[in-house]
Parts: C-alpha cells; structure tokens; sequence
C-alpha cells in the first residue's frame, strides 16, 4: 500500500469533523482539494520537483491527526480565519496549486487557518511573530494554514518561530499564501528550531502587485526532514523580491528547498541567495527556478547557491535554473559547492586556535552572509548567536521557547 | 631552546629536507637564506605542523617537548608562531574575533581565565601602535582588503598579541617599502625579550639591517651546507650562491 492510502481513508471517515471544525471558505475548496490529491497521490522521485525527498517514505508513519482548535493570542494584525475581519474569499486557495500534492493534501485535511491582515497604508513598526509549538504525546500529523493579506501600501515585518515543544515524532504540512497589493512591503522570516524527529513540508506562494517588495527568509537552524517550496509571482511592475536561505544540517537531517520565481510582467528584480552547511550525514538540496516570461522585458535577476560541505560524508544536491523567454533581461545564476578552507584552517591554528574552534569560526563566518542581510537589528543579532550556537552543537531546545525550559 | 635532528620532510611525493640538522639558543636569531626552492619555506611548514609537508625522518625538539608530536595549535600554545610569507584572508572573521579566540586559546592552555572583554580591547589598542596598524583594519575580516605590507605588519601584530618565545619571519620583507620594513623589523625588535629566538628567512641583506643574526645559514637542495655569521649574508648580497655552490662541487 503506498502512503496516500491511509490519508484517503482518513478523509473519509474524518472530514465531516474537520469541516463541523472549520470554516465556510475552507470548507468550499476542500472536497475538490481532496479528490486533486487522490487523483495525484503522493509524488515519487522522477517528478522534478520532489526529487531530493522521499515524501512517500515521509507520510508512512501512522501519525495521529492534530484537530485542536488554533488558539491565537489577540494581537493586532493577526486572526482566526473564521474571525477574519475581512471577506477571504477572494484570497482563500487562490495562489495555491493543488497540483501539488502536499498543498492538496493540507487543504483537505486543515481546519483552522491564520489570518496576517495589514490594513491599507498601514506600517507596522512592531514585529508581528507567531509562534507555532509541536506538542502531543503521541506521533502527531499537524496541517497548518496561513494566510497573509497585505493591502495597498502596507509594511509589515512577520516572523514564523517553528518549535517542538515535546520529545515527538511531528509530521507538518504548511501552506501559506501570501497576497501584497500595489506598493505593500513585507519581510517574511520563517525560522525552524524543531528536533531530528520532526518532518517539516511546506509551500509558500506569493503573489505581488506593482511596486512591491518582499524579503523572505528561510531559516533551518535545527529540524528532522524539511522540504521547503517557495513560489513567487511578480505580477506587477517594478516589484522585487529577494529569497533568502540559510540551512544548517547536522547528523542525519535533510533540507530541501525549491523555490520558483515567475516574472510574469516587465521592469522586476529578483535576489536570491541560499547557503547551506551540511555536517556529518546530513544532506541539503537546493532547486531555484527563475522563470522570465515573453513579456517581462528588463527584468534583473541573481541566483545564487553556496555550498559547505563540512564533513566527508555531508551531501549536497544543486539545481540553479534560469528559464527565459524575453530578450532584453540581466539574468545571472550560480553554485558553488565547497569544503572548508584547509590554508584558512591552518592559519587559524598556527594562532593557536583548536581545530575544532577554528571550524566553527569559519562555518559561522560562511553563514554570516545570509544573516547580514537582516534588516531587523534586534532579529540580526539575534540569529548571530543562535548560528554560531548551532555550530556549537549548543542548539539543541528550542532556548527561546518558553515550554522547552 | 629548539633542536633539529637530521630532518628529512616531503610534500607529495617530493623529498625537500634531505636531512636538516640546526640547533638554535635561547635569545638567538638565526638567519635562513638560500636559492628558490630549496626548502626554506618546507622547515618552517614543518615546525609549526602543516600538515600538507610530511615528515619522513628525524626529530625537532622544542623546549625537551618533541614537537612533531604535537598539533599546529599546540606547538602555538608552547609559544612556537610564524609570519606567513602570504597571509590569507578569511572572509568574514573579523579580527577582533580571530584575535580574540587566539589569545584566550592560548591563555586556557596556560590555565589561565579568558580575558575580559575591555582588557583585550586596551591590549589590542597597545600593540597595535607598536607596528602602527590603523584602527579600522581591526574590524574587518581577517587580511581582507588589506595591502601587501597591512598583512605583514598584520603577522607582527598578531605576534605582539601572542607573545611567542620563537618566531619564524618567512619573508617578513618581501613586498615591503622602505619604510614598512623599518616599523614591521623595529616593531619585532621591541617584542623581542632576551629569551626570544628567531628564524629569519629573507632573500635580501636589507631586513638582516635591522634584525641582525647572530648566525646565517645557506640552505640548498634540502641541506644547510653552510653557516656562518652576519657577514655571510653580505657576501651572498654581493656574489650570490654560485661560490658557495662551487666550494661544494
């Protein structure tokens, strides 16, 4: 039996359930979204898009579903869907591709969603951080749905804190779909500080008007399997978007990342810069695509994906992709794989610093360029010593978290 | 203070040191010249324990530890330190960071407590003036963006902060102005205590100037064929090495 099986059956006997659970707009797509993932079943390795995780092997495990009701702290900017202060609908399930399975799978079993709204002209000077605690005393499936409106002319910083608050095995599927109308700012950090026994599968869409800009940040600091997708519609001009990327694997974690940005129309930037450490077994891959369309002349556009393998037997797959069918466009795309600096290594130690020092000065010094970019002082300094403590092997709990104490 | 014993060491499969013998005094400056690739750079890769050169025979004893037992970061910790002919960057470590890690590695392997951040602050500040070496080089990477002479006078920096009771100088003065061999030698000479010993590899008499060498040696072909005192080094200024290759023939 593959594993699509027994979601299906879950479905069946569950989804009167989730939909008594849930709200209207969620409701509506959710059967459509169910017979999607039957018919395309989980993907296997020769679909391009999955083919550094074994998903199939991932959604094995008999996990117990998580229905528990989403509890949101009342904060401003921040909702319950079925409190959401404005009509969804236009915005619910619209970005998202259900011929993904896991985007499929996530609409048909989630029953509660986030709500991030930012009213028009509204700049939000406070970060707005949410905070996902994994708890259960059995393995547990847990299927989370975040939405972010962010209406004309808005600026908002919003952080996403993954932690496991219980010695568990989590399995997680996110979809979170991100709208920015004409002019709307947005930084988006999405940081995992899980365990070895979590599975991380999340895909982000986002949708970008005229004169937009959007930063988002992919932070894997410690985490069992993740398989990040991130795609990103320029669909008005001179928008930007930068995708940043920071992995750190030790053990025998995965990180796999994919991501797409699809100029549709004229006079857009994109950035994109990824780095990974891989340590001991641990295995990353990395997939971007750049897609420029006919029309979207004058696009600029950097790839890059750079590469440490810190132990002989870290793994590291890359795939920078460049896919252009407009002529007048500065596109630039690259990877890099390397070993750690043995003349660096050796200066360092000549000064008498222990080896196992002088490595973690140089892991650090290679990740430190994702994190420069930080705008937000307070989160850059923050995220400095928590990289420098992961490379310690220091990060081992969530520290921030205050479950975990 | 450091005893070398018939020192044979390869890179690759390719023999450098054919058998090194030298032994070096406590308050010593022993001079090293001779022709490219000869093995000048190979000795001194070998006693701080590079471990790209291998050593096949013999023994170097530092202070009666054997030293070719130890690792790079301890034989830095019983006070062994080279300046590098080409010192490298590290992108992003600072060297505020960098210098800080070293001398508390040290100190820890002393017994001693880390320092305190504003007495290593106030101790950079002091050794910094010694080889003149501007505030701002301190906080970026390591070597990065500096100039040829900023890493030299950078290696003497970073030897003021570690304090080592032998130094190796491979070509401290290669690529140096006037000027900037005078602050990186003088700069050397007020570290020197009476107890410091040193191997100065240099091409040129110019260095030798202001560190003046109690010994010279002539290295050729991965033997000291021949040693002699300050002058040797002005007649290898003057004739080069031809004579003393025909005095071996």
């Amino acid at each position: 039996m593959k594993s699509e099986q027994q979601y299906i059956e879950l479905y069946h006997e569950a989804s009167s359930v989730i939909k008594e659970r849930s709200c209207p707009v969620m409701n509506v797509v959710r059967d459509e979204a169910f017979e999607a993932f039957r018919q395309v079943g989980f993907p296997s390795k020769k679909v391009e898009r999955y083919k550094y995780t074994d998903v199939d092997a991932a959604f094995a495990p008999n996990y117990g579903i998580s229905l528990s009701p989403l509890t949101v702290k009342p904060s401003a900017y921040i909702y319950n869907m079925k409190d959401a202060p404005i009509d969804v609908t236009p915005y619910y399930h619209q970005v998202a591709d259900c011929s993904d399975a896991i985007t499929a799978l996530n609409t048909a079993l989630v029953h509660d969603a986030l709500l991030v709204y930012v009213p028009k002209n509204t700049r939000v000077a406070d970060l707005i951080v949410v905070d996902n605690w994994l708890r259960g005393t059995a393995a547990t499936m847990m299927n989370r749905r975040i939405l972010v409106v962010m209406e004309q002319g808005s600026e908002a910083t919003l952080i996403i804190n993954d932690h496991a608050a219980d010695k568990q095995r989590f399995l997680v599927t996110q979809v979170m779909e991100v709208y920015c109308h004409d002019n709307a700012r947005l930084d988006l950090y999405e940081i995992e500080e899980t365990t070895p026994l979590c599975s991380r599968f999340s895909n982000v869409y986002i949708r970008e008007g005229r004169d937009c800009s959007v930063k988002h940040n992919s932070i894997t600091l410690f985490n069992g399997q993740t398989r990040n997708l991130c795609d990103v519609y320029l669909q008005g001009e001179n928008s930007e978007v930068t995708l940043n990327g920071c992995a750190i694997g030790s053990g025998h974690q995965r990180i796999d990342n994919n991501t797409l940005i699809r100029h549709e129309v004229p006079n857009c930037q994109s950035n994109e810069l990824y780095k990974y450490v891989v340590d001991d077994q641990s295995v990353g891959a990395f997939a971007g695509k750049i897609l420029v369309e006919k029309d979207a002349q004058k696009t600029v556009s950097q790839e890059t994906n750079a590469n440490l393998c810190a132990s002989p037997d870290g793994r590291m797959y890359t795939q920078p992709m460049l896919e252009i069918y407009a002529d007048d466009v500065k596109c630039a795309h690259g990877s890099t794989v390397g070993v750690m600096d043995e003349t660096a290594l050796f200066y360092m130690r000549q000064r008498g610093i222990p080896e196992a020092e002088a490595r973690t000065l140089l892991k650090n010094a290679f990740m430190g360029q994702v994190i420069d970019q930080i705008k937000n002082e307070s989160l850059r300094q923050r995220l400095y010593v928590k990289v420098e403590k992961r490379f310690r092997g220091e990060l081992d709990k969530c520290e921030d978290c205050r479950l975990c104490k | 203070m450091l005893e070398i014993k018939n020192l044979h060491a390869q890179v690759g499969d390719k023999a450098i040191l054919k058998g090194v013998n030298l032994t070096i005094r406590d308050g010593e400056i022993h001079a090293l010249m001779g022709t490219n690739g000869a093995g000048k750079s190979t000795l001194s890769n070998v006693i701080v324990g590079n471990p790209s050169y291998e050593v096949t025979e013999g023994s170097i004893i530092f202070n009666g530890q054997d030293l070719l037992s130890m690792s790079p970061e301890e034989r830095a910790h019983a006070g062994v330190f080279m300046s590098f002919q080409a010192p490298i960057e590290i992108p992003g470590v600072s060297m505020t960071n960098f210098m800080r890690a070293a001398v508390n590695a040290r100190r820890e392997a002393m017994g001693k407590e880390p320092l305190k951040s504003t007495d290593f602050l106030k101790i950079m500040r002091e050794k910094r003036k010694l080889v003149e070496i501007d505030q701002k080089l301190m906080n970026r990477s390591v070597n990065e963006g500096f100039s040829g002479g900023e890493r030299k006078r950078n290696e003497i920096f970073q030897m003021a902060m570690l304090e080592p009771t032998f130094c190796i100088l491979d070509e401290t003065d290669s690529g140096l102005d006037v000027d900037a061999l005078r602050i990186v030698a003088e700069g050397f000479n007020k570290l020197r205590t009476t107890e410091t010993s040193a191997i100065v590899i240099t091409h040129y008499q110019r260095l030798l100037d202001y560190i003046r060498p109690d010994f010279v040696h002539v290295l050729i072909d991965g033997h000291i064929v021949k040693t002699g005192t300050a002058e040797l080094a002005q007649k290898i200024e003057e004739k080069g090495f031809d004579w003393i290759k025909e005095e071996l023939a």
